[in-house]
């Protein structure tokens, strides 16, 4: 299933709920959420490690607003507001960690 | 919703007067806004009127008065950064009345 | 009138709250009344002052270059945890302004020392 998760890992626990969750498909980073998908955030390695399971995801315009565009974690592949919507089509159940 | 018609365009604007959009501002409209202020627009207007475009441009925020004034003063010299000359060319505040026909919104921290 | 030693401290990340623009709005109307006003930024809070915000795409306005004014203000005291930029692969070299980066506990120390302290 899809998880999307809007909120800065650092502030809040859901991305760590559901990596410990041990869930797979995707993760789609919004909002504050894509400091996570950011080098040097204090939960890179637990996002990566992740990532053996699971599909990161990063919308676009968020990490441009918020001038960390520029320092995306590997692995992560970065969508618009049309993969937004193509990856909620795409799986059969979402999950939004608000 | 208020708004000024003028050569066929229409400008909206708030319920004070302020042009509502910051990109619908040009000079036709600001002569209209400084009509409806009183103030008979000079050069010396137009360069704190241009002035206050510029610092907006840059900071995205209409200065405060006092750093207003100070900024001016820095820029097109003390004699013209001073309290002073500003309220004579806008006597109802400098901040509000050339703000408004600056096309900028409300200075923050207007009172 | 008398001057007060206010700090705002900031702890949250920009554009998903409201929180940072509307501090910024309050240090401006507090330096307006020329008080003796302090930010810190601490925890998601160092975030507001990345550098490079592009927020075309969120149709927010970028708040960023209003941080520059602050100097005009007589805003110059910027405090930044080094803690909380460290946990998030942060140097003051990737920030849109010059800050004083300092120790959590040194900050803290600073908090106790004012007048009045405005949390966002």
């Amino acid at each position: 299933m899809l998880h999307i998760v809007n909120k800065s890992p650092l502030e809040r626990p859901s991305l760590d709920t559901v990596l410990q969750a041990g869930a797979d498909g995707a993760i789609l980073l919004i909002e504050d959420g894509v400091y996570a998908a950011t080098r040097g955030n204090a939960v890179e390695d637990r996002l990566k490690k992740a990532m053996g399971t699971l599909k990161v995801y990063a919308l676009g315009p968020d990490l441009d607003a918020r001038g960390v565009a520029d320092r995306l974690t590997e692995g992560v592949t970065v969508v618009g507001y049309d993969g937004f919507v193509d990856l909620v089509a795409e799986y059969k159940t979402n999950q939004s960690w608000l | 919703m208020a708004a000024i018609e003028l050569n066929g365009k229409t400008y909206e604007t708030d319920e004070e007067g302020y042009l509502v959009n910051l990109a619908d501002w040009d000079e036709d409209v600001a002569a209209v806004l400084a009509e409806q202020e009183n103030v008979q627009m000079s050069n010396n207007h137009w360069e704190v009127v241009n002035f206050l475009r510029e610092y907006y441009n840059e900071f995205q925020i209409a200065p405060a008065v006092r750093v207003l004034t100070k900024a001016i003063g820095k820029k097109l010299g003390p004699e013209k950064g001073n309290s002073q000359y500003l309220y004579e060319l806008f006597p109802y505040g400098p901040a509000k009345q050339a703000c408004k026909i600056a096309g900028l919104p409300k200075p923050t921290g207007c009172i | 009138m008398t001057t007060k030693k206010f700090m705002i401290v900031n702890r949250k990340a920009p554009y998903g709250t409201v929180y940072a623009l509307e501090s910024l709005e309050v240090v401006l109307i507090g330096a307006a009344f020329e008080q003796d006003v302090s930010l810190a930024f601490m925890d998601d809070g160092v975030y507001q002052l990345k550098k490079g915000h592009q927020t075309k795409g969120i149709g927010m306005k970028a708040f960023e270059k209003t941080y520059g004014a602050l100097e005009d203000y007589d805003v110059t005291k910027l405090y930044v945890d080094q803690e909380s930029m460290a946990a998030r692969g942060l140097t003051p070299e990737d920030l849109c302004v010059p800050v004083e980066m300092m120790p959590r506990a040194d900050l803290g120390k600073l908090m106790e020392d004012q007048d009045v302290v405005l949390s966002f």
